[in-house]
């Protein structure tokens, strides 16, 4: 099984990634294995059951909507590749 | 010293046979001089594992120390350490300095151990031979020419090249268990939501679970009473007392019922993978425990199961990583789809591409239903055998992969061939039960894991067990060649 270019085109950019035309080739034979892997699972009855997102059937905790932590922007920034006056930098977005 | 366990390195520092500060120096020179044969550390953190070894010996010289005081350990390099460059095994993170520690890195600070460095892993913890490393590949201490196992590769060759006596480890899929197998140690991957995910790098956040590696399952109880804690800044962390782990492994095993799934020893077992692992089953029986024959009908679902969740997952995880806060950025971005798109080109390597592309496949508009819902129902069915089974059983046993460390290189052109190691690891990640692998015998001069999974938070029972077996078998006092002296 191998996938379209169009649809690796197509998932590159919802997937944010640079994909050149050599690497097109390789990439669809090899999400075509995978996929050939995962279409086992639609022989499985599944017939309602329901879904198993989290594992150990935990609820969700929720806390007090209050400050806990003092501002670390400063130690934030410190590792960012751009930054100005407190901001990320970014290339123009808007002209 | 290197021979040492932890619990004898905590004896030989409470009666002042050492120092914590020599025991440090001993780790850390073991490093620089044979780990350039292994490549098992990314980085080492000599000046401060010196400070704190200096500290821990007076805090020991008080007599108040806390539990784990001047033990040094190394971390795998996932976990976020405040100061120390924290890569996850991948070029996009090759700068990346954390301004905070993980929990589990926060709570070995409280215990009093002492950092030695961060070791290597598959990138983002995607794999299960350590080759895609963007630090290079980790070497199998047993035999150089084959794979360590992954996802923690890093640092499980390690604590067999005794090179330190613990680690700390992540499993997603099976990436504690596997490499533990692999190189002949023993490593604890715990239930689901028992140790904080704080700071450590997420793959799939459903899965992912930190836990404990070292040669023997009494010290994996050590870490492990260190490690579990209840932290408010994870959410799936669950508020539950942390029972001591070291205080029953001395029960017997006796009438314990151990189930053996027949899923578990069919096709593409290997032949004395199988016969380890059935002749340490006939030791449990030796030692009063009872063999039952338990089915988990849903194995082979497992994996493709699996394959579609994880990458799911992590292609929303790995969405932050956009060359804007924090990590790699490409050179003269021309607009802003340009420095996101060629960043993350070029900080990812192939598989984590390829896991990024498939989970953006899976939960597209028009297949979410067919893949992703329909894995997660499957995941449901997996649960479901585990109960069933539970209700029979204590525990469940059986081999920890198919067969020992394969060599480089032998799996790198085809995904699905390398998928398939994790077949007896992953459903335990898809249950969120704890599961662990011991040293239980050797293949052609290679270890073979025997596999032990636990009930919800029955982690202390598995330690038992394995304690247990290690009174009786010596298969994890074995080292690599020239690794004792």
């Amino acid at each position: 099984m191998s996938i379209e270019k169009q649809t690796i085109e197509n998932l590159a950019t919802l997937a944010r990634l640079e994909i050149d035309d050599q690497r097109v080739e390789e990439i669809s034979q090899r999400l075509g294995s995978v996929l050939e892997l995962v279409d086992q699972l639609q022989a499985a009855d599944t017939n309602n059951l329901m879904d198993n997102s989290h594992a150990p059937q935990a609820t969700q905790r929720l806390r007090e909507d209050k400050v806990t932590e003092s501002d670390q922007r400063d130690a934030f920034q410190a590792i960012a590749p751009d930054t100005e006056d407190g901001l990320y930098l970014v290339p123009k977005v808007i002209d | 010293m290197h021979n040492f366990t932890i619990t004898q390195l905590i004896d030989g520092l409470k009666n002042r046979v050492f120092s914590s500060t020599e025991i440090t120096q001993h780790f850390l020179s073991r490093i620089k001089t044979l780990d350039p044969a292994f490549n098992s550390v990314i980085t080492l953190t000599e000046g401060q594992a010196i400070e704190a070894a200096r500290l821990a010996d007076q805090q020991l010289a008080k007599g108040d120390s806390a539990p784990l005081c001047g033990i040094p350990v190394l971390h795998k390099d996932i976990f976020c350490t405040n100061g120390v460059r924290t890569s996850c095994g991948s070029k996009m993170l090759d700068n990346f300095v954390p301004p905070y520690d993980a929990t589990v890195v926060e709570n070995f600070k409280n215990s009093g151990a002492i950092m030695l460095g961060k070791t290597n892993m598959d990138e983002f913890a995607m794999g299960s031979s350590n080759e895609t490393s963007f630090y290079g590949p980790v070497k199998n201490p047993w035999a150089t020419n084959s794979v360590p196992g992954g996802s923690s590769g890093g640092s499980a060759a390690a604590i067999a090249a005794r090179l330190a006596p613990g680690a700390t480890a992540t499993d997603t899929g099976g990436s504690i268990r596997q490499p533990a197998a692999l190189c002949g140690i023993t490593g604890l991957k715990p239930t689901y939501g028992r140790v904080s995910r704080w700071g450590m790098i997420a793959f799939a956040s459903s899965l992912d679970q930190a836990g404990p590696m070292a040669r023997t399952a009494e010290d994996c109880a050590l870490l492990l009473n260190c490690m579990a804690s209840y932290d408010n800044k994870d959410s799936t962390c669950v508020d539950r007392p942390v029972p001591n782990y070291s205080a029953n492994l001395g029960d017997s095993v006796k009438g314990l019922r151990i189930g053996i799934p027949k899923e578990y020893f069919s096709e593409g077992l290997n032949a004395g993978t199988e016969k380890a692992v059935r002749e340490s089953l006939a030791e449990y029986e030796k030692m009063g425990a009872e063999l039952v024959e338990i089915s988990l009908p849903n194995t082979g679902l497992s994996v493709p199961a699996y394959y579609v969740i994880a990458p799911a997952e992590a292609s929303a995880n790995l969405s932050r990583f956009d060359g804007v806060k924090y990590g790699h950025r490409c050179d003269n971005p021309k607009d802003l789809e340009d420095l996101y798109r060629r960043t993350r080109a070029e900080g990812f390597g192939d598989e984590v591409q390829r896991r990024i592309l498939i989970g953006t496949y899976c939960l597209s508009a028009g297949y979410y239903d067919a893949y992703y819902g329909k894995a997660q129902q499957v995941r449901e069915l997996i649960r479901q055998d585990f109960t069933q089974a539970f209700e029979k059983v204590d525990l469940i046993m059986g081999p920890t992969c198919p067969s020992p460390a394969f060599e480089f290189g032998s799996k790198g052109n085809d995904p699905v061939a390398m998928y398939l190691e994790d077949i007896y690891t992953i459903s335990t990640n898809l249950a969120g039960l704890p599961g662990m692998s011991l040293p239980c015998g050797m293949v052609d001069k290679k270890p073979v894991g025997l596999q032990i999974i636990g009930n919800y938070f029955d982690e202390a029972r598995m330690l038992n067990a394995a304690h247990q077996f290690q009174q009786v078998t010596d298969w994890h006092t074995q080292a690599p060649e020239g690794i004792e002296s």
